[in-house]
């Protein structure tokens, strides 16, 4: 109900649809419910003139000529009628794809992690869709019937309390009925779609991970997956249409019943003179209107029951507060030094389980702070705080001085490049993948770019260049290149603070050597955070940071924690310690506690 | 993932046609293919067909027993027999209403079965198809294929019945007009033909309106998408406004799209009602001569009136379900394209069925291409002996990963360019499943699925102990982060396990690896996202547990490889130098190269500037 309303309160932005809608209804319905009246009179006529044995076109060709001009009304009513309708809802549907975009895009990471792409998109393309339906169905053509039922429940009243009392007996009947399916349906159709999002996602996930099923041979393990969802689909699919089916056609008979008693019952008072025939027939004209509608409400109550279901699901996301908030009275961050400091920082991704403890961090202007660690010890939650892709559950951490929650996210995001581990890339071209972020760059600058980022003499052999466009996710680009793409957009940034993660693994000797050349190139006077995992690009860095548990272990420069003797010297002995002494060790069995 | 020579060719897809393409209202091709899904509920689908006829006639027999009551009955003032007809009409409704109940959801069964299968079979073929058809297939259009298509034809069940009710019903109406009275049917009939020339101006004019629609609507899912799982780019590059606007615009455009054919549906409305005044205005204007000729009772001019009130019903719901119509109709078409896609890699009727293998792996002089004419392996000779540990190096876009993917057969090698053998089997000559139960893979990128720890790590060994799992976790490292986990091992790990770093995900993806226990271990740079730390543990845990064991490590490191029995070296396709890390060495060849550029960025300083004109990347001409 509470998304019944929210619906018809955005479709109520566009009043001017609304109104215009309603008032052509209001039109279509005066004239169309006139009509059975003439018809009825014109039976009347007609017997009247048989009865006096004389026959009178005239008296005809009024009848038929008013009829004419009713429908003739009513169609062009029913145009606008219609046309606004459908406009409304379209108009609602623009409406939500574009708070749902906008909505979803400014969401934090939290968000993201939690929410799969396909439940997003399936909210966007089906429940958006159940919305528009029901605006076209639930409000404008709802009303219609309903006032189309009231007009000619009127109508007969007057005409015949008593023979209007039973036609109209079956109208609370659907009413009622339609009500209590209303409220069973709803629940189906939210499992319904619930299981159809499941469906999604086995199948993105399957398609995207083929390799890894191919590889397994795991085709049956996927199809019994599928299977399950599948049946699942199917069964509660068959469960909502076997009540849809039970409810109209139920309706329908209330309808042909009322039809009967007012054969049976106007027929005994045509037969006792109290009735004319013309007015039974007008009574069964009337009651033959209101079939269409009755044989609609059986889809207007589905259409409710989706929208409602449709509008929880939808206003779930869009009701979804991204826990990064901006102050109402930040500032905007102009252009800082790049002094970025972590004081007792503490952060959890799901309130259970502690990521960073009490973590404490600075960074000078220019310096280079690598960040190593074994998976899961927050290296990169520590530079995902950086730019608020999440917020600290205690402590803070400043940057030139000023609280990072206290100024614009915009400006802080703006002061900060980012080279991401999973590097993603637009179905677009090559240059405007590089000036995603400063779309005012110029050519020579985007070239710039991609030359400090070693990567403009590759683009420059491609036939088509800069404006080569790159496929589904970057994939005609290999890893090194993306991620040289990666860093060349974040050249282009020219930001005080640059974070650089995992961002040399996966490449051969040959490119982590351009890869390298490129970082290097883009770290000078700038702030950076690098999570690597090889010595080569740590041991220079001016400030180590050995990450365990969500703490620091160690830190210091490459020479103080080699005398530490500690974990860093550990890792370090492990790399670089003669490879034939390693190797050794690998090949003779090791005892089951590590060194 | 670069695939070696596809380059930029690789974009777009197959032969299929367009997504926007409408197909006709009736494809005998579609309904023919459709037929044998709906063969096995044939029993219910007859029962369906019945129901159907028996409440078509029903809904035609009322008016027609209104204008009979009429004239027999309510003129003569017979009261008895109008109690008689009454209940006849009461019963008639019964019937109605169980047949109507009957026709719809015996429909319905019918369909969603139908649908169930169709689903069940496209993701079985789905998953015959081989990894090249994925590589050259967006997985959008795969995801459409399975969901979108086949939700077009959920709505095409619901619709046939509609259809055909509808246009059993109108027949209906046009026979008892005729039956009732020839000259006054025909009569009110003349507007038929007028109808049907409004819809022959409407119908292509609305189908291109619709085409626009689709045309739109699927681009603007694709860029809500693309926002979506890039938002973290987005987000970092301060993009919000600037993407908001260019959706707006996407947007709008389908909005007005579909204004036009709001305009062009609703247009229809006046014309269908003027129609149908101009019919009962005949209806009315002939039949009142008629009746003061005594030619025509009144009760049947009533009927008349009332069938003509009716008959417009059927025409204007037909139209509605006409759009649908196309659409299930297309989509139907697409989704059979779909299953007539060969495999291009299906096992041989008479493959053989691997069984206890010892491990070797020859290729034959392999020439390979994904595009032709773009060999990515060339004349390659290898022979890996059982339980050896073998190291592929080389550039980007040498051909290692290639090499791998012929292992597990990803990809077939052209019969004329050469074989690859496992255990001496020809691997085109036998099971494919057989093969990769033999073989697992840890690839570079980890990748999981939506599901518990548990699952993710046993995968497709369901019948694994969770001893089995254990231990293979902690062989690898993984148990003890596992531990820490909320649920241990069953904690639902997000989309792609977004919940764990790059790292733990590896963990489990080698650890899933261990658990099938396979004959050959294929490593696709799988540490490369791994800490050194981390890196060093596996590498300890694999020395236990590629004992007995075939494999084949793909590594840029090179410091991880040098105690493998066999390196090979790989450049531009080719096998440029086969040995141990000592006779490799000496040698003094690229793998020498290759071992001394490694280093060389560890243990000296950094290169003031770099030779720029010397930098190449992706495809690198030369090394040396």
């Amino acid at each position: 109900m509470r998304e019944i309303s929210r619906i018809i309160g955005i479709a109520l932005h566009h009043k001017w649809r609304l109104i215009g809608a309603y008032a052509s209804m209001v039109g279509a319905l005066i004239s169309f419910v006139l009509i059975p009246r003439y018809l009825g009179n014109a039976i009347d006529r007609i017997v009247e003139m048989l009865d006096e044995g004389s026959y009178d076109q005239a008296v005809i060709v009024t009848v038929v000529g008013t009829v004419l001009g009713l429908m003739i009304i009513r169609g062009t009513l029913s145009y606008f009628q219609q046309y606004l309708g459908e406009a409304l809802s379209q108009m609602v549907s623009y409406d939500l794809r574009n708070r749902l975009y906008d909505h979803v895009q400014h969401m934090s990471f939290g968000f993201h992690d939690r929410h799969h792409t396909g439940a997003i998109m399936s909210r966007a393309i089906t429940d958006v869709e159940n919305i528009r339906m029901f605006i076209n169905m639930g409000l404008v053509r709802t009303p219609y019937f309903l006032a189309l039922f009231l007009a000619v429940a009127i109508i007969l009243l007057f005409e015949d309390w008593r023979l209007g009392l039973i036609s109209c007996s079956f109208m609370p009947i659907v009413m009622i009925y339609s009500a209590m399916i209303r409220l069973k349906m709803r629940n189906i159709w939210l499992i319904v779609q619930e299981k159809m999002a499941e469906m999604s996602t086995v199948l993105q996930e399957n398609f995207t991970g083929i390799r890894v099923v191919k590889a397994f041979a795991a085709e049956p393990h996927e199809e019994a997956k599928f299977e399950r969802r599948n049946q699942e689909v199917a069964g509660y699919f068959i469960e909502a249409e076997r009540m849809r089916a039970s409810s109209t056609a139920f309706m329908l008979f209330t309808f042909l019943a009322a039809m009967g008693l007012i054969l049976f019952f106007g027929g005994r008072q045509v037969i006792a003179g109290e009735m004319t025939p013309g007015e039974l027939a007008s009574f069964i004209f009337y009651l033959q209107i209101l079939q269409m509608p009755v044989r609609m409400a059986g889809w207007l109550v589905n259409s409710y029951a989706r929208a409602a279901s449709a509008g929880q699901r939808l206003f779930e996301i869009l009701d979804a507060e991204s826990p990064v908030r901006e102050e109402p009275n930040a500032r905007a961050l102009s252009r800082p030094r790049g002094h970025v400091k972590f004081e007792n920082v503490t952060f959890s991704y799901d309130t259970t389980r502690r990521v960073l403890r009490d973590l404490s961090l600075e960074a000078e202007p220019g310096k280079v702070v690598a960040l190593l660690g074994a998976p899961g010890s927050g290296k990169s939650s520590v530079v995902n705080l950086i730019p608020r892709f999440y917020d600290v559950d205690g402590g803070r951490i400043t940057i030139d001085g000023n609280d990072i929650r206290n100024v614009s996210l915009k400006s802080l995001r703006h002061n900060i490049g980012i080279v991401q581990q999973d590097v993603y890339l637009f179905t677009t071209s090559i240059r405007e993948n590089i000036a995603y972020g400063n779309v005012d760059a110029t050519d020579e600058m985007i070239e710039r770019a991609a030359e400090i980022a070693q990567m403009d003499e590759f683009i420059r052999s491609l036939p088509e260049g800069y404006d080569t466009h790159v496929g589904e996710r970057g994939s005609t680009l290999s890893g090194g290149q993306r991620q040289r793409m990666s860093i060349a957009r974040a050249v282009l940034l020219d930001p005080p603070v640059l974070i650089l993660d995992d961002s040399t693994s996966s490449v051969d000797a040959r490119t982590e050597e351009l890869i390298r050349n490129a970082m290097e190139a883009v770290m000078v006077g700038r702030t950076t955070f690098v999570i690597a995992h090889r010595l080569s690009t740590v041991h220079r860095a001016d400030s180590i940071v050995v990450m365990k548990d969500g703490q620091i272990a160690e830190q210091g420069t490459h020479q103080e924690l080699l005398g530490m003797d500690g974990l860093y010297r550990e890792i370090y002995d492990l790399q670089l310690r003669p490879q034939e002494e390693v190797m050794r060790e690998i090949e003779s069995p090791i005892p089951a506690a590590g060194n | 993932m670069m695939m070696g020579g596809m380059g930029f060719s690789g974009r777009g897809g197959r032969g299929h046609p367009d997504e926007e393409m409408f197909g006709s209202v009736y494809d005998g091709k579609v309904v023919r293919r459709l037929l044998p899904y709906i063969w096995p509920f044939k029993r219910l689908a007859i029962i369906a067909a019945i129901a159907m006829l028996i409440y078509t006639g029903t809904q035609v027999a009322i008016p027609w027993l209104v204008g009979y009551t009429i004239d027999t009955y309510i003129k003569q003032g017979d009261l008895g027999g109008l109690t008689v007809m009454f209940i006849v009409f009461i019963c008639i409704a019964i019937v109605n209403w169980i047949m109507n109940f009957l026709q719809q959801f015996s429909m319905e069964k019918v369909g969603q079965g139908v649908l169930y299968n169709l689903r069940r079979d496209v993701f079985h073929h789905a998953q015959k198809q081989s990894v090249s058809f994925y590589d050259r297939t967006e997985v959008g259009r795969m995801m459409s294929r399975v969901q979108g298509d086949v939700g077009q034809l959920q709505e095409f069940a619901a619709l046939v019945v509609m259809t055909l009710g509808e246009l059993l019903g109108l027949i209906g109406i046009v026979v008892a007009l005729l039956i009732m009275d020839v000259q006054l049917g025909l009569t009110t009939m003349v507007v038929l033909p007028l109808l049907i020339l409004t819809m022959m101006v409407w119908q292509p004019l609305m189908r291109r309106a619709f085409m626009e629609v689709r045309r739109t609507i699927s681009i603007v899912n694709g860029e809500l998408n693309q926002n979506i799982t890039g938002v973290r780019v987005v987000q970092a590059m301060n993009r919000q406004e600037l993407n908001l606007e260019g959706f707006d615009k996407l947007n709008t455009d389908h909005r007005n799209a579909n204004f036009r054919t709001g305009k062009l549906g609703s247009g229809l409305l006046p014309v269908v009602d003027i129609l149908t005044a101009v019919a009962i205005g005949l209806a009315l204007y002939f039949g009142a001569r008629m009746v003061g000729g005594g030619d025509l009772e009144i009760g049947v001019l009533v009927a008349f009136i009332m069938y003509i009130q009716r008959f417009f019903d059927p025409i204007r719901n037909l139209t509605m379900m006409y759009t649908q119509l196309q659409r299930s109709m297309a989509s139907g078409s697409r989704i059979f394209d779909l299953l007539d896609w060969e495999p291009d890699l299906v096992d041989a009727p008479d493959a053989t069925v691997l069984s206890e293998i010892d491990g070797s792996i020859d290729f034959k002089d392999v020439t390979f291409s994904y595009v032709p004419g773009e060999d990515v392996l060339k004349n390659v000779n290898l022979r890996i002996e059982p339980g050896e540990v073998v190291a592929v190096v080389g550039p980007t876009g040498a051909g290692k990963t290639t090499l791998v993917s012929l292992m597990s057969r990803f990809y077939d090698v052209e019969p004329e360019r050469g074989a690859v053998l496992v255990d001496g089997y020809d691997v085109r000559e036998v099971q494919r499943s057989s093969l990769a139960k033999q073989m697992s893979m840890v690839l570079q990128e980890p990748y999981l699925f939506s599901g518990t720890v548990r699952e993710n790590i046993k995968y497709n060994h369901v019948e694994a102990t969770d001893e089995q799992m254990m231990e293979a976790a902690r062989a690898v490292g993984a148990h003890d982060f596992i531990m820490e986990l909320q649920h241990g091992y069953d904690t639902f790990l997000a989309e792609r396990g977004g919940n764990l770093s790059a790292g733990q995900r590896q963990l489990l993806s080698f650890a899933r690896a261990i658990v099938a226990n396979p004959k050959i271990l294929i490593l696709d740079e799988a540490t490369a996202n791994i800490d050194s730390y981390t890196e060093l543990l596996i590498q300890r845990a694999l020395a236990q547990l590629l004992r007995g064991r075939t494999a084949v490590v793909i590594a840029h490191r090179l410091s991880t490889i040098r105690g493998a029995d066999k390196i090979v070296v790989l450049n531009f396709g080719e096998v440029m130098e086969v040995g141990n890390h000592e006779e490799l060495m000496a040698r003094d060849g690229l793998y020498a190269h290759l071992y001394q550029m490694n280093y060389a960025a560890i243990d000296e300083p950094l290169p003031v500037s770099t030779n720029g004109a010397d930098q190449r990347s992706g495809r690198p001409r030369q090394i040396v």
